[in-house]
């Protein structure tokens, strides 16, 4: 399976955009050669500023581009980003209802060997609880460039998280993109496996070993955490009865967080949550870590099997 | 060149009307915060009505100078000077913090005209400042961006991460007002976290700085003309004010930092605003 850097996506979409859109800005804090926003700095000096490293200043300069008429996109790592800047995301951006873009990079396990410091497993929780955030979690680079046309296109504060390092290519470019509506990936009637951001292809192995156990696992990919797809995700567990999220962020506040919120008010249904426990990272290679907290397939198959098992459902 | 005669007293009447709006505004929501708002009463008047290029008919014009109240509790002196402004009627000044109101507390763009950003958390204006400063450059406008800062605020670190950007970018379509009333919430800001020497960080950090008494309408006016001439870096009006000025017993205390006046306070406030 071909492996591609979502930020690589990410980058190359920037610059086409930037080529059609010319009230389109871009902003970074020191990380511009890690967050490949130095391609488009490149092609668009005058459109680009580095802030240095102070996030919260970025965020807030980034309202005010916004406010005179700017579409910025404000770049930084994703947790010092959403850790750090969350008061100016809370006033000067979503408050101030101003059309700031936000982009996360080296989401999740993506930021390896660097340690629990650099790993975001907790910025979809934080962005998640601000009013008017729009949050977007690609699963590939091919779905990032449709992310990125979106948030542009968005009239709006949107959160877009993009990982560092190359991850299996799952999505087609054909595949349809539309913020706030998930994806059926593939139909099932036994499990519902709903995921988001780059554990889409963890997922799919999974539904593809469940499948050898004969069990039919419907994949729902959810690119937008918010606004969530209550539509598609009630109407899926009430067909399988069971439900497992999975995401490569803790399962406290995250896609899990979510999916459980819509199932309880709307179709209660048994489900399970993998992801990354209530704890800090080690450091380690991706794959390692990806080991390490528990986010691979046979996980998730586990998780699956947990519903069948330990919730007995009539 | 200082104000005329005939506008010198035109804005120190205005101003005096506009501390009365200042109490009875508090008065009526019980709260608030009248003494930042009355030192930094003759900085925004002469600021809306002698310098910025604003239309209170269309207060989003696009070509449009910004202000920011960077210190966003001082609504009370935000508010009147909108009003007398004309971007809404001076008689909605009294639905001052009213919950079906547009007023709110801390100043929200999405519902007060004239309002450019929401504020309130501390050390955010300067930022976005420079933002619309930037963006201004990006569209060969003359624009400016106007901001006030409490001098409590500076202890805040944005503040200087925004500092930074500003002469970095040689934004001098900026221009920071510090309101330098020498008192936050607890106490004075000597006794919770000094400044140190003020002038000297500022200068250092490469702006062009000038120090004003903030209540002498000549000196302010003057200070906003300088800034507009200044080029290749942003200025900083240090405005020496007086915390509660106008009224003897809020000025220079910690006391009416954010308190309302009573009946009889207002009554007693308002004789001497005559």
């Amino acid at each position: 399976m071909a492996l591609r850097a979502p930020r690589q996506g990410y980058s190359d979409a920037l610059i086409r955009l930037g080529e059609k859109a010319e009230n389109l800005v871009v902003l970074d804090a020191d990380c511009a050669k890690s967050n490949l926003t130095n391609l488009f700095k490149e092609k668009f000096p005058e459109r680009f500023f580095n802030i240095g490293i102070s996030e919260c200043d970025l965020v807030g300069t980034a309202a005010g581009l916004a406010l005179a008429g700017k579409v910025p996109f404000a770049n930084a790592y994703a947790n010092f980003l959403t850790g750090r800047a969350f008061d100016q995301m809370r006033i000067s951006v979503c408050y101030a209802n101003n059309n700031v873009k936000v982009i996360g990079h080296n989401a999740g396990t993506s930021p390896a060997q660097e340690g629990a410091t650099h790993l975001p497993l907790e910025d979809i929780s934080l962005m998640r609880s601000l009013p008017r955030m729009t949050v977007i979690v690609p699963a590939d680079a091919i779905e990032m460039k449709k992310a990125v046309v979106a948030a542009y296109e968005h009239h709006g504060p949107v959160y877009l998280r993009v990982g560092k390092l190359p991850v299996p290519i799952v999505t087609k470019e054909e595949d349809p993109f539309e913020i706030g509506k998930a994806i059926t990936f593939k139909e099932g009637s036994d499990i519902s496996l709903i995921s988001t951001g780059m554990m889409l292809d963890e997922t799919l192995k999974a539904a593809a070993i469940l499948e050898k156990e004969g069990l039919q696992a419907e994949v729902i990919h959810v690119h937008t955490i918010k606004p969530i797809d209550v539509d598609a995700i009630t109407r899926s567990a009430a067909k399988t009865k069971r439900v497992v999220t999975v995401e490569e962020h803790s399962i406290i506040g995250g896609l899990g967080s979510a999916v459980a919120e819509v199932l309880a008010e709307h179709q209660p249904t048994p489900m399970r949550r993998v992801g990354t426990q209530d704890r800090f990272g080690v450091s380690g290679k991706m794959d390692e870590l990806l080991d390490f907290f528990g986010l691979r397939a046979a996980n998730i198959v586990k998780a699956a099997k947990d519903c069948f098992e330990v919730i007995k459902v009539s | 060149m200082a104000l005329s005669e005939s506008k010198l007293a035109y804005y120190q009447e205005l101003a005096k009307t506009i501390r009365q709006h200042i109490v009875r505004m508090t008065h009526h929501a019980g709260s608030g915060h009248p003494g930042g708002s009355l030192s930094a009463t003759e900085i925004l008047t002469n600021l809306f009505f002698e310098h910025m290029n604003v239309d209170p008919q269309n207060p989003d014009w696009e070509h449009r100078d910004y202000f920011f109240l960077s210190k966003g509790h001082c609504t009370p002196v935000y508010y009147s000077v909108l009003a007398e402004k004309g971007f809404f009627p001076v008689e909605e000044l009294l639905t001052f913090r009213d919950v079906d109101g547009r007023l709110h507390g801390h100043p929200c763009s999405e519902h007060c005209p004239g309002v450019d950003i929401s504020s309130g958390s501390l050390g955010q204006g300067l930022s976005v400042a420079n933002g619309v400063a930037l963006a201004a450059k990006l569209n060969g406008t003359n624009q400016r961006a106007y901001v006030m800062i409490g001098d409590g605020e500076l202890q805040e670190g944005q503040v200087w991460e925004a500092a930074m950007t500003t002469p970095h970018y040689q934004l001098d379509n900026v221009c920071a007002i510090v309101d330098w009333n020498k008192i936050q919430l607890d106490d004075y800001v000597e006794n919770v976290k000094g400044l140190g020497n003020l002038v000297g960080k500022w200068r250092a950090f490469g702006w062009h700085v000038i120090e004003i008494d903030g209540h002498d309408l000549n000196q302010v006016d003057h200070a906003f003309h300088e800034a507009k001439h200044v080029k290749g870096k942003p200025t900083v009006i240090l405005a020496h004010t007086i915390k509660g000025k106008g009224i003897s017993f809020m000025e220079n205390t910690d006391k009416w930092h954010g308190l309302a006046p009573n009946d009889e306070e207002l009554e007693l406030a308002l004789k001497e605003l005559v």
